[in-house]
């Protein structure tokens, strides 16, 4: 299917005995905000790296972009953005410096990183922040800069690990509208969090337990399904199953 | 009795004092309560919290821990506060029980004497007591951080983001346990980023970019948002928000959750609404009276 940019097929790591990722398979359709949820070990990084090409998986399948995960995983990272709230940007580094550098990886023309960075600047009213540090930015924007350094090549996929954990609830809301308007445009969007309500931001909402993909459906579906009121009572009567700590 | 005493604290770094970490800050917390700091990165929580556990000085202002000074009394202070830090600051290479050990002769006493306290928590990671504690899961090492951080039976205890990246069903966990630690009379004050966790403490200081926006009960906080707020749903949210972005007798309106919660300047705000729902004719559409809450509260108090 044409409209299909992520696939999985019984897609399993195994680190020794442990079984990280326990043979999930679910499809993420293009320009979709993906819910990627669970709780802690219950294997979302590890399947987060599979699909970012970082870590081969030891059995199943899956693609991303088109691409396999287990031949062709150097394309996936050409193919994908990534930002996550503990690594994004280089503090030590302009506001500018950051974006020539992101879009120098990969392989962007100057033009276009002259172009974008103005761009960018511009729509985060950034304009007169181009020279400063990062690390001297406020936490909030530092958020806002490093997701839109993550779409700065215009991916196709972007990979989003707790992005606004710490997040002050207005920006955590300005961060929001950025998610929905890359979707818009036909970015796909693949979101781990811990803010419930951000949940129900989600086109789609998977939770993870232990390893296994325990559900899988719109948060107003999981909500009819598991007669809850929230996606917050959904996410405890999932995860309270779980019977392996991290 | 005050456990914890600030007056007109202020904080800042860089060569130019150009980064005010804390700008004039006063509160007190007395004894045996659970305090909760709320706010999101960069507020000035841990700057808070190691000045008061002497870890840090202050630009001016004075701070006081079981009545003594945070800068000429640091020594006293010391012995009688436990400090838990958002960033894990135990020995990775002493196992479980070796930490623990170690904090406790520090401290001139011994895990059996102070046993009681710590039960609750420290059963949970006792059959891993042989394990480094580098390898340890993110939960284990949160507890075994706070039986470290109790284990002199301290009279004040500072958590600095204990929950932060912690899962919603962890937290919960994390919470019981300071509720069962309360009921011994430690004083406790506990930073988080997250505003569901404020119902949980006996009161709250919210606090941004160095200032605190307000200082009362959850209860009360709640009962201080003074605005109507209506929640509404409909089948296309953004359009929504758009819409009701645009419109005079809107004072805010967010996402919240399955909802949008819209703020109204005044009274008369709920009915336009109601009229502005009914013109729209959209059957999706559900509209209720909500009850704000502190994520609410902050979002009025930083917009003010």
């Amino acid at each position: 299917m044409s409209n299909t940019v992520i696939t999985a097929n019984k897609l399993t790591k195994r680190f020794g005995d442990f079984v990280a990722v326990d043979q999930i398979s679910f499809d993420v359709h293009k320009g979709e905000i993906f819910g990627f949820l669970g709780a802690n070990g219950a294997g979302k990084t590890t399947a987060m790296r599979m699909l970012c090409g970082l870590l081969f998986p030891s059995s199943g399948e899956a693609t991303v972009a088109g691409f396999d995960v287990f031949k062709e995983n150097e394309k996936i990272k050409k193919s994908i953005g990534y930002m996550s709230q503990k690594f994004s940007l280089y503090e030590d580094l302009t506001v500018k410096e950051n974006m020539e550098f992101y879009g120098g990886i990969y392989h962007m023309t100057d033009k276009y990183i002259k172009e974008k960075t103005a761009y960018i600047l511009n729509h985060l009213h950034l304009e007169k922040e181009g020279n400063v540090l990062v690390k001297s930015l406020p936490p909030g924007w530092k958020q806002k800069l490093a997701f839109s350094v993550a779409i700065f090549h215009e991916p196709g996929i972007v990979f989003l690990d707790e992005p606004t954990g710490g997040v002050d609830p207005v920006t955590r809301r300005e961060f929001w509208n950025m998610i929905y308007e890359a979707s818009e445009r036909g970015t796909t969007i693949f979101v781990t969090t811990h803010y419930m309500d951000e949940a129900e931001y989600c086109s789609r909402v998977s939770i993870m337990v232990d390893g296994r993909i325990d559900a899988l459906d719109t948060p107003g579906n999981l909500k009819k399904y598991h007669n809850a009121s929230s996606m917050d009572e959904v996410f405890l009567q999932l995860a309270r199953k779980a019977r392996r700590s991290e | 009795m005050l456990s914890v005493e600030v007056n007109n604290l202020i904080k800042t770094y860089g060569k130019k004092k150009e980064v005010k970490a804390l700008s004039d800050i006063s509160f007190s917390v007395p004894q045996g309560e659970l305090f909760g700091i709320i706010g999101p990165d960069g507020a000035g929580k841990t700057s808070l919290f190691r000045i008061l556990t002497t870890l840090l000085l202050a630009d001016s202002g004075k701070a006081s821990v079981d009545g003594f000074d945070v800068v000429k009394d640091y020594k006293a202070i010391r012995k009688r506060v436990g400090y838990m830090p958002g960033r894990f600051s135990l020995y990775q290479d002493l196992s479980v029980e070796e930490n623990l050990n170690f904090f406790a002769t520090i401290f001139n006493t011994s895990i059996k004497e102070n046993y009681d306290l710590i039960k609750d928590i420290y059963v949970q990671i006792e059959p891993f007591r042989k394990r480094k504690a580098g390898k340890l899961s993110g939960g284990m090492k949160q507890k075994l951080a706070l039986s470290c951080a109790l284990i002199h039976r301290p009279s004040v205890l500072f958590l600095d983001e204990p929950t932060t990246g912690v899962d919603a069903v962890s937290r919960k966990e994390f919470w019981e346990m300071l509720k069962g630690l309360r009921k011994e009379g430690i004083t406790i004050l506990v930073s988080t980023p997250y505003m569901d966790e404020a119902g949980l403490c006996d009161k709250v200081a919210l606090i941004q970019n160095g200032k605190i926006l307000s200082i009362d009960t959850p209860q009360g906080i709640v009962n201080n948002f003074s605005k109507p707020l209506m929640a509404v749903k409909s089948s296309k949210m953004l359009h929504l928000l758009k819409d009701l972005e645009q419109k005079e007798f809107v004072e805010n309106v967010y996402p919240f959750g399955e909802y949008h919660h819209v703020v109204m300047k005044d009274k008369s705000g709920e009915q336009l609404l109601q009229q502005f729902i009914q013109r729209r004719n959209d059957e999706t559409t559900v509209l209720y009276d909500a009850k704000p809450n502190i994520e609410d509260c902050f979002i009025a108090l930083m917009k003010s």
